[in-house]
């Protein structure tokens, strides 16, 4: 599988990096040239295997129903590019 | 008196402790050693008060009686490490200015447990690189250089660059770093010091920026196996706050390192003899082969067979999991924004163009690419299923040994800039180093000698789920045979 300057242009769009036509060129073969590396996977019979997330068994703990942590509004707020009345502030969503 | 960066962890410790110097003198020897290095670029922000108002603590800890196990040490931190009210960057410009307002436990075991801080160290940005390149920050330039006569400026490995560098060239005496794919062996390899990654889980990652979750976990890298020991030892430990976190108790390791390996099997896998390594690296392993038989081990021949698929399978499973956690980067909640006409969708375009760099670019469109609709099952689903594999090999493999001895790299150091312009290139340096990430295993690198232009040469000491103890011993029998002394010049 390959990808286009199209495909690059939507896998920019869905990671939502504003990149620039010649970002986007130059990346058209970089990427080629991993996946088409990367497909060296294909020859690998793995029928039946069942895929690994964790190589650790992981069972997640259960602890206590109790408040451990918070009240922490300004500490949360304090390295954000743009706060207000106790918010994150963000350019406007809904006109 | 000594020059006190001269001394390693247990040296100052004990030094300290029998009044040989006080924690102050030792916290000014080494804050000037890192104002005397900044031509080495190792360290992002340095911290001089932190460490001596640590060390006026263990001062007055001695006085009452009050010991720490790390009283008295400084330590560098690699900029991975949420440091409260201390700039973290992860060697990225998207993070901006942030200061944490909490502290990682990692970081919190290592001050609960004596320790101060010289400085946050130099990184690959988001720990996404082999060589320091990738950092906002500029590269770190390795203490060491050719024997030519030619000054080229070497990398110091990386992602842990700044960190090793810093320990090579007696910035500090110990370091934490991180292992995603070597992050930790490698430079340990390419500065001629020691660095282990344990087991995954034995460290909390609570606190540590993420790159790959399955995979990043965090290690010391210092002078030698000893001191290896004892900063694992403080910095490992179960936290709820990582659903992760091995709930184990952690073993004495200082107290039980042992170079006496009578009983022991050592595995020499064959798939890691490949195509291109030069003729030095199997010298290499060769003689590291022979200073385990010295020390009593039996050593067997074992097979990892699908060992050439690890590169491969991590290069998709690394990047889907940065995308993935990389999303949190977004200009809301802290870092850098960069404001653009429309509206939100816009501003997180242009404040995520604009912060990460090219490679972490890179990673993030690979990442997005496999695990998008029709390409999952293809890519991230298959990778998985071979990433089982090469656990399987694995456990196969430690049936018919204890320890697995390999190189920790193909190569030694190359110049900045010999590799930036071919990823794949770049990647293959992990090639060694990659499979027991993957695998979650416990390893190690410790120095193996020197090339022919005289840069030191990496040992990687990989050992079963939980075994960090056969890891350092063997580490530790390899030490005492190699006769590793060799030290840059210092001309920075």
């Amino acid at each position: 599988m390959s990808v286009n300057n199209d495909q690059v242009r939507h896998i920019a769009k869905l990671a939502r990096i504003a990149m620039s036509e010649d970002e986007i060129a130059a990346l058209v073969p970089e990427l080629n040239n991993i996946l088409g590396w990367v497909e060296q996977l294909a020859e690998v019979d793995t029928d039946g295997v069942e895929p690994l997330a964790a190589v650790i068994p992981a069972k997640l703990a259960f602890r206590d129903d109790v408040v451990t942590d918070g009240d922490r509004r300004d500490a949360v707020l304090a390295n954000a590019p743009a706060a207000a009345h106790g918010f994150f502030a963000v350019p406007r969503v809904v006109e | 008196m000594t020059d006190l960066t001269s001394l390693g962890v247990a040296q100052l410790r004990d030094g300290f402790r029998g009044g040989d110097m006080s924690a102050r003198e030792i916290a000014d020897a080494f804050n000037a050693s890192v104002a005397a290095g900044r031509g080495l670029n190792a360290f992002v922000t340095e911290t001089p008060e932190n460490a001596l108002a640590a060390a006026d603590r263990a001062d007055r800890d001695r006085a009452s009686g009050a010991l720490k196990p790390l009283s008295g040490i400084p330590l560098g931190i690699k900029d991975l490490f949420a440091t409260e009210g201390v700039r973290a960057t992860a060697g990225s410009r998207i993070l901006g200015d942030f200061a944490p307002p909490y502290e990682s436990t990692v970081t919190a075991k290592l001050f609960a447990a004596g320790a101060g801080m010289l400085g946050k160290l130099n990184m690959d940005e988001f720990a996404m690189g082999s060589s320091n390149e990738t950092s906002a920050f500029g590269a770190v330039v390795s203490p060491w250089r050719r024997s030519d006569g030619g000054n080229m400026s070497l990398t110091p490995g990386g992602s842990s660059g700044g960190s090793a560098a810093a320990v090579a060239a007696r910035l500090a005496p110990g370091v934490t770093g991180t292992d995603t794919g070597g992050s930790i062996r490698q430079p340990a390899a390419f500065t001629g010091i020691s660095g282990i990654k344990p087991t995954y889980g034995r460290c909390s990652r609570w606190g540590v920026v993420a790159f790959a979750s399955s995979l990043d976990q965090a290690g010391p890298l210092a002078r030698d196996v000893r001191d290896c020991a004892i900063l694992l030892e403080a910095m490992s430990g179960y936290d709820p706050k990582d659903s992760t976190s091995l709930d184990a108790p952690v073993p004495a390791w200082e107290q039980g390192l042992s170079s006496d390996l009578k009983g022991k099997r050592v595995g020499v896998p064959r798939e890691y003899r490949i195509d291109g390594v030069p003729a030095e690296i199997d010298a290499m392993w060769e003689r590291g082969v022979q200073w385990l038989r010295d020390a009593g081990a039996e050593i067997v021949e074992i097979s990892l067979p699908h060992t050439k698929y690890a590169l491969p399978t991590y290069y998709i499973i690394a990047p889907a999991e940065a995308s993935s956690n990389l999303a949190r980067y977004d200009g809301v909640r802290y870092g850098a924004r960069v404001a653009a006409e429309g509206g939100l969708a816009e501003m997180y375009g242009a404040t995520r163009d604009a912060g990460f760099g090219a490679e972490v670019k890179r990673r993030i469109m690979i990442g997005t690419y496999v695990l998008s609709a029709g390409f999952y099952d293809a890519y991230f689903t298959k990778a998985q299923r071979v990433r089982a594999l090469i656990v399987r090999d694995f456990a196969r493999a430690f049936e018919a040994c204890d320890v697995i001895l390999t190189p920790t790299a193909p190569s030694a150091a190359f110049g900045i800039g010999e590799k930036t312009d071919d990823p794949i290139a770049m990647y293959l340096n992990d090639v060694f180093a990659v499979p027991a990430s993957l695998a979650g295993l416990p390893a190690m690198s410790v120095p193996g000698g020197v090339d022919g232009q005289g840069l030191p040469l990496g040992l990687q000491i990989i050992g079963r789920a939980m075994d960090e103890q056969g890891v350092l011993n063997a580490g530790l029998a390899i030490e005492e045979r190699s006769g590793f002394t060799t030290r840059p010049e210092a001309w920075w």
